[in-house]
């Protein structure tokens, strides 16, 4: 009964955020002289078509395991900004190892995600052990270490990790990862449900974003791991009496955290890219964060919230055609993420309210006289 | 305003309750109007809190005179705090009306209530613990020079209502003992000049000395004419201080008495039926085999200058309860902890069995059999925001029946906590509940009886029974003393001194982090114990 009406507020708290964005969004559209009728019109037409829905899929994929990345630090009461840093230097070395080496398909796919997740898990971690080791606030470390990653990676790729390109090539960029590192698209799947995509590959990554969904609800709500986890986030003090160690729960927080980041950029590397650019998309790891807000670090939740993050990027790009600046998706993404903010406070309280309500009524069962 | 005296129709009276036979010297709520002063400085009159499906508050009157010290008592759950709350504003009632000094009012904030001149002392401490004293006692309230604070008018003021055992205003509030605490939450009030104050439990922390120190200031602030509202549990200190009596029970006022005509064996049938207990040790169970030993253990306090616990040595045998006689902040907290792992020593060895453990982990002291109880039930024994069952486990968040290897076991942890909430008699709907909903000695029975169904080897105990009522805290003297029977060693740390006399085999007196007298329990007297306590015979 208390679950269900969680979640009824929830998708409500989150619905009512979303139409009031769209109401501001429409001002803001009619202020800058477009009809917002008509835009978002176009939007949904163009939103609802197979190849852009199956598009937004491909855009939710690294913004799911972003926020999943950011959610896990949120448990315990960690909040790692450093996500972007963590998967572009993962993406990077993992798209530099994948090029370099020759293995038969699974195993060459596997070597780059499990190199990616290693290499998050590393530039994460040592955050962590600055947190434990020398009281460095995570936020702060994590910035800086973004900053560093940006660095580096511009380094290593000039200098290092590039490939030779021909004359008149002035993309810089690593070599190709052969077709034995690739990942298969979904797109006959699609197929033979009757679906066409078009010219858009459904990313296979999908596929291991569903299975990491599990495993992240699975690790935070069904392990050991996941309990201390919880109960060091809500009290430091009776973790450590329960002989929790906090200093390793940061640090292995803070490890999977970015172990998952390293996730994030793998479905464009193995599915469209096959290699890193210095055009290789940004900003994934601070919407993840957006995202972990807007899904209450829920896998369910954040599962909507990429979905819909990814629905709103696609079906945006057509304003673009129709010469309506694209930039309002932007500040359509913002608005949502105000809104889902407050109401999130607001109903929090609500909930809070009617558990107690109903705890004492469960309390005297012998009084009941209203619902 | 008189009928607000008389409003507990008769019927009801649960019907469970005093029955056909009421306490012998108690006077029903009406009688005793007929001879109060016309003054009123609080009248809750039909005060209900009701919640889907339940009444937890049942339209409860209380009349409490100008300038006495009026004692609510009831057992756990029964309303108390709830009623206190709404009083204090914090929680606003469905119906009733709060007449302060005959004024109807409705507070809608703690501010509202400040401002009434009500001041209230939590069961639970509700401080900043990274702020000084200071800071603690004036935020909020803060005496201003223009738009500075003004710190030395704050100062002069909190040594002027400390009296003599002023604390010192520029200590951190965590580095305080739960004793001392007490006493930054009454200067707060005091500080925002409350006449009304509300003492939720403020003597389960205290030793008896503490608590006739506390008395003083309470009586000399009753002269001032500040009136009083004292819950507790500890039915002779009621008899002691109060002016007059409320009994609570299931949510409803059952009567009021006279605590000059009524026994602490009444007042606790009044409250839940059933006789006081005692802490009576029979049979000794204690054998020669030594559990947890300290040889020597000492720990050094945070700027390393001054023994926290200097050279402590005891022994805890199979099938003995080993008490610690202290004021508290006397080095107990440090003691448990260094047992336990949660803090280093800086000299000495901790023995379990025989096997030096000195640098074994928390989790693998706990795993060896050592269980805990902990002295700060919400900074070190709970998850407030999570369910009983999750609270449960924790400590055993590695074993079965809470764990299945690396997965956690839901439902055996659930199975076990719903055999806690059954033997313990925590009440709760359910084990889903979170358990900030419980009530204070609700949520103390869970903790204690997680220990015991876990049946540990050795059992570190700091204050099992407090907040907990008269009836259940026989039931958990009864399930240590079956446990002991069992093989079980407990060493007790306690400030009630009747607890610890009545439960231990063997007793010793902490003082400034030593061990400075064993004294036999069959010998000693609650009065002597208190002078080895503070030092004062030696
Ligand atoms: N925040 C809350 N949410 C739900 N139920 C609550 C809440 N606070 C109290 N209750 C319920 O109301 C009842 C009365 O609780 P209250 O804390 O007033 O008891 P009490 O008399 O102070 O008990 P104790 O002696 O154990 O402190 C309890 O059964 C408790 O479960
Ligand atoms: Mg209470």
């Amino acid at each position: 009964m208390r679950a269900n009406r969680r979640l009824v507020y929830a998708v409500v708290s989150s619905g009512l955020a979303i139409v009031f964005a769209l109401l501001v969004s429409a001002v803001i559209l009619a202020v800058s002289g477009n009809n917002p009728f008509e835009a978002y019109g176009q939007m949904f037409e163009y939103g609802v078509r197979v190849d852009s829905l199956a598009s937004a899929v491909n855009r939710a994929v690294p913004l799911y395991f972003s926020a999943m990345a950011v959610a896990v630090g949120f448990k315990m009461g960690l909040f790692n900004i450093g996500v972007e840093g963590q998967y572009r230097i993962a993406v990077l070395i993992a798209a530099a190892v994948g090029a370099a080496i020759a293995l038969p398909g699974p195993l060459h796919v596997l070597t780059i995600i499990l190199t990616a997740m290693a290499v998050g898990a590393a530039w994460s971690g040592f955050a962590g052990y600055l947190k434990v080791k020398r009281g460095v606030h995570e936020v702060i470390s994590t910035i800086m270490l973004n900053y560093v990653a940006t660095g580096m990676g511009a380094f290593l790729l000039a200098n290092w990790l590039r490939q030779e390109n021909p004359p008149g090539d002035l993309v810089i960029k690593t070599p190709e990862i052969p077709q034995s590192g690739r990942l298969p698209s979904l797109n006959q799947l699609l197929e033979w449900v009757g679906l066409d995509p078009g010219r858009v590959n459904l990313y296979g990554m999908a596929v291991l974003a569903v299975v990491a969904g599990f495993g992240f609800h699975v690790l935070i709500n069904h392990t050991r791991f996941g309990f201390e986890l919880r109960a060091s986030g809500a009290s430091a003090g009776a973790a450590r009496t329960a002989g929790i160690d906090p200093g390793r729960m940061v640090v292995l927080t803070m490890v999977i955290s970015g172990a998952i980041a390293g996730l994030v950029g793998m479905a464009h590397l193995l599915g469209f890219f096959h290699r890193y650019t210095i055009d290789f998309p940004t900003m994934l790891g601070f919407t993840g964060i957006a995202v972990a807000l807007l899904g209450r670090n829920h896998p369910v939740g954040m599962a909507a919230g990429a979905l819909l993050f990814g629905w709103f990027d696609r079906a945006t790009q057509i304003l673009d055609l129709r010469g309506i600046p694209k930039e309002i998706v932007f500040i359509l993404q913002g608005v949502i993420l105000l809104s889902v903010v407050v109401a999130y406070a607001v109903v929090e309280v609500r909930i809070r309210a009617a558990e107690s309500r109903a705890v004492t009524g469960a309390l005297r069962p012998g009084a009941e006289d209203e619902s | 305003m008189s009928e607000a005296n008389g409003a507990t129709a008769p019927g009801s009276i649960p019907p469970e309750g005093i029955g056909g036979k009421p306490g012998p010297r108690c006077e029903t709520l009406g009688s005793a109007g007929s001879v109060r002063p016309v003054s009123l400085a609080i009248e809750l009159v039909g005060i209900t809190k009701r919640y889907p499906g339940v009444i937890a508050n049942d339209r409860i009157n209380l009349a409490v005179r100008e300038g006495e010290i009026h004692a609510v008592v009831g057992e756990n759950g029964a309303g108390k705090s709830t009623l206190m709350k709404i009083l204090y504003g914090m929680i606003p009632p469905d119906e009733g009306e709060v007449r302060i000094r005959g004024e109807a009012t409705t507070m809608s904030s703690a501010r509202d209530a400040i401002e009434a001149g009500i001041g209230m002392v939590h069961q639970h401490f509700m401080l900043a613990e990274q702020m000084t004293v200071l800071e603690n006692v004036i935020l909020g309230a803060e005496p201003r020079q223009g738009l500075k604070i003004d710190f030395g008018e704050a100062r002069r003021r909190i040594e002027e209502i400390g009296g003599e055992g002023a604390l010192d205003a520029d200590r951190m509030v965590e580095e305080l003992s739960v004793g001392e605490k007490q006493r930054v939450e009454i200067a707060k009030v005091l500080f925002r000049g409350a006449q009304i104050l509300i003492l939720d439990e403020p003597t389960a922390v205290l030793v008896p000395q503490e608590v006739e120190e506390l008395f003083v200031s309470l009586r000399e602030l009753r002269e001032r004419g500040v009136t009083i509202i004292f819950i507790s549990h500890k039915l002779d200190e009621v008899l002691e201080i109060a002016d007059s009596i409320t009994v609570i029970r299931a949510g409803r006022t059952v009567a009021t008495a006279d605590p000059r005509r009524i026994s602490t064996r009444d007042l606790a049938e009044l409250m839940v039926g059933a006789e006081l207990p005692t802490a009576e040790t029979r049979l000794s169970t204690v054998t020669d085999q030594v559990l947890l030993q300290a040889e020597g253990i000492g720990t050094l306090s945070e700027d390393g200058d001054r023994w926290v616990i200097e050279d402590v040595s005891l022994r805890i045998h199979r099938g003995e309860v080993l008490g610690i006689a202290g004021v508290e902040g006397n080095g107990q907290r440090e003691l448990v902890d260094i047992l336990m792992g949660l803090r280093s020593a800086d000299s000495g060895r901790v023995l379990l069995g025989g096997e030096d453990i000195t640098g074994m982990s928390t989790l693998r002291r706990r795993e060896a059999g050592i269980g805990l109880i902990p002295a700060d039930r919400h900074g070190m024994g709970l998850l407030l925001g999570s369910p009983l069952w999750e609270n449960a486990m924790l400590g055993y968040q590695s074993q079965p029946p809470f764990a299945r290897g690396w997965l956690v076991d839901g439902a055996g942890a659930r199975r076990r906590t719903e055999d806690v909430v059954d033997q313990f008699d925590v009440r709760t709907p359910g084990v889903e509940v979170k358990i900030h909903a419980l009530s204070g000695g609700n949520q103390q029975k869970l903790l204690v009886g997680k220990e015991m169904l876990a049946t540990p080897q050795v059992l570190l105990a700091s204050h099992p029974t407090r907040g907990i009522d008269v009836g259940a805290q026989a039931a958990v003297w009864e399930s240590i003393r079956a446990a002991r029977a069992e093989g079980l060693g407990v060493l007790l740390i306690s400030a009630d001194l009747d607890e610890l006399i009545g439960l231990s085999d063997a007793l010793m007196v902490i003082l400034r982090g030593r061990l400075v007298a064993t004294v036999d329990p069959g010998q000693v007297t609650p009065a002597e114990l208190g002078s080895y306590m503070t030092g004062a015979s030696q």
